[in-house]
């Protein structure tokens, strides 16, 4: 049996890589299983002028790297491996690995992030790698003096275009709306309109891309009229959104029709002790920051899930002596009456008999797994063992006369 | 493995005899860098079964066009000086693996 983990994190971009800072520097045993190199999809983006604190000049790979080495530090293990398969339900969680290793952890991590979305374009697929690409600091060194099309309008498409122009004769985007509007943020509109090297072809979409080997002419088909026309162009870069990485995910924990997490703000799915971040989450912003906030989220809860089923374990599962658990909420005034009912009656047991209580509003995992759905609600434990429970509110005799039936030796 | 240029490229890929796998890479390409090491270690485990070569594109822009390679990471599988099988993009060192077994 391989080791387990604490904490294992599945992807090492700005989500995993932050979760990995929070969780080992909670003395969590923490490791982030990713592909290569960390970084995710912002290690390939050039400028990264966004995250607070790091200004102009800062570049996706370079920002990575710091997260990477700052996870590092605290004992984050950064290994290289790719979940193929994994087993969610249960206290132990069990990650396969397409190395063939099988990973280990009492809590986990979802930090797949997304990937470019292809349209499926005729030739899209054909000349992946042969002039169509969806990565701009991969490929721009090949376009130099050449055309390129840019298909996009969004923050990604008009800022990767402008990085383009560094390198390509002209780079033409082709864009879906009217003229003069585009779905990026208005300070990079402004500079790309500004940018002699960009050109525009407005209410067009791409149909086809042709060639011979290599990409040498795109078909754009404008919408409006319906018209098809034929470019000459050397390469062709998509920036139209991204699609989840969670295909492993699917029947595993609760997703989107689109394929996207769904977690609560504490970032846990559906599935107890399995928590969600970043981009693969269904959420308003994707941003390497939110990303960032949303590890630092799942790791504290990871955290508090691992104290608290840690505690539970302890005060009660691996307890001999005979217990009462009683589920009580401050906001509930016949809950508290009902814990010090219980107080009162375990004080003249001369500690033969425990009390261990649980604030539902606390923590509401233990509760549900018990099915507490009112309160107060008492569970009697025996050698780890539940013997019986009373469901709602109960008066001294209701309990004593449960300890003298169900309890062995009290 | 070989560090290819535009020099010996000919020589030590068309006018080879056999099985080449040529690592096509840049140094701006994260994907790349982040395939790399695994590469090299199954350029080390399986010596013998193929000549490892590896390009850096940059500066040998031309001769990986003339290889059809306009997208990174790219590997190329050559036998006998023609290119038999490619890799290109979403690929994991899994995959490459697999393609050598296959071919050698």
């Amino acid at each position: 049996m391989s080791e387990i983990y604490d904490l294992l994190i599945v992807g090492g971009g700005p989500a995993g890589l932050s979760a990995g800072v929070y969780g080992s520097r909670s003395r969590l045993k923490t490791a982030i299983l990713q592909k290569g190199k960390p970084g995710g999809q912002a290690a390939t983006t050039s400028d990264l002028e966004n995250y607070p604190g790091f200004s102009r000049g800062t570049t996706g790979p370079e920002l990575m790297g710091h997260m990477a080495k700052h996870a590092e530090s605290f004992g984050t293990e950064i290994l290289s491996e790719i979940v193929v398969d994994m087993e969610l339900d249960g206290d132990i969680k069990k990650l396969k690995g397409k190395s063939g290793k099988e990973y280990q952890a009492k809590a986990v991590i979802l930090a797949p992030g997304a990937q470019p979305r292809s349209l499926n374009i005729k030739g899209e697929h054909a000349f992946r790698g042969k002039g169509v690409s969806y990565c701009a600091t991969c490929d721009a060194d090949f376009f130099e003096e050449l055309d390129i099309v840019v298909v996009g309008n969004g923050d990604a498409a008009i800022e990767e275009a402008m990085y383009l122009t560094k390198f390509a004769e002209t780079v033409t985007i082709i864009v879906i709306h009217d003229e003069g509007i585009l779905d990026c943020n208005k300070a990079s509109a402004e500079i790309a309109f500004a940018n002699p090297k960009i050109k525009w072809v407005w209410n067009s979409v791409l149909h086809e891309i042709k060639g011979d080997g290599l990409v040498e002419s795109v078909i754009i088909k404008n919408i409006k009229t319906g018209e098809l026309s034929e470019m000459q162009t050397n390469g062709v870069f998509f920036f139209v959104g991204t699609v989840p990485n969670t295909e492993i995910l699917k029947g595993k924990v609760e997703l989107t029709e689109h394929g996207y997490i769904i977690t609560n703000d504490l970032m846990e799915t559906s599935v107890p002790g399995v928590y969600a971040a970043g981009d693969a989450r269904v959420k308003y912003l994707r941003q390497v920051i939110t990303a960032a906030s949303d590890g630092a989220i799942a790791a504290v809860a990871a955290e508090k899930y691992l104290a608290e089923e840690e505690g539970f374990k302890e005060r009660v599962l691996n307890a001999k002596e005979p217990l009462m658990v009683v589920f009580w909420a401050p906001q509930s005034e016949e809950s508290i009456a009902g814990v010090s009912t219980l107080e009162k009656i375990v004080g003249t047991k001369e500690g033969k008999v425990k009390l261990v209580k649980i604030d539902t509003y606390r923590n509401q995992r233990v509760a549900k797994r018990y099915d507490i759905n009112v309160i107060p609600s008492v569970l009697f434990f025996q050698n780890g063992k539940l013997l019986d429970k009373i469901y709602g509110v109960f008066n001294e005799n209701d309990i004593i006369e449960k300890i003298a039936t169900v309890f062995t030796e009290s | 493995m070989i560090e290819l240029t535009k020099e010996n490229f000919e020589q030590e890929v068309l006018k080879a005899e056999g099985l080449v796998m040529v690592d096509f890479w840049s140094e701006k390409c994260e994907p790349c860098k982040a395939l790399m090491p695994s590469v090299h270690d199954l350029a080390e485990n399986n010596a013998g079964k193929a000549k490892f070569c590896s390009l850096n594109t940059a500066g040998n822009k031309r001769l990986a066009i003339s290889q059809k390679v306009l997208g990174l990471p790219t590997i190329a599988f050559y036998k006998n000086g023609e290119k038999i099988a490619e890799l290109t993009k979403d690929f994991a060192i899994e995959d490459v693996e697999a393609k050598l077994n296959e071919l050698a």
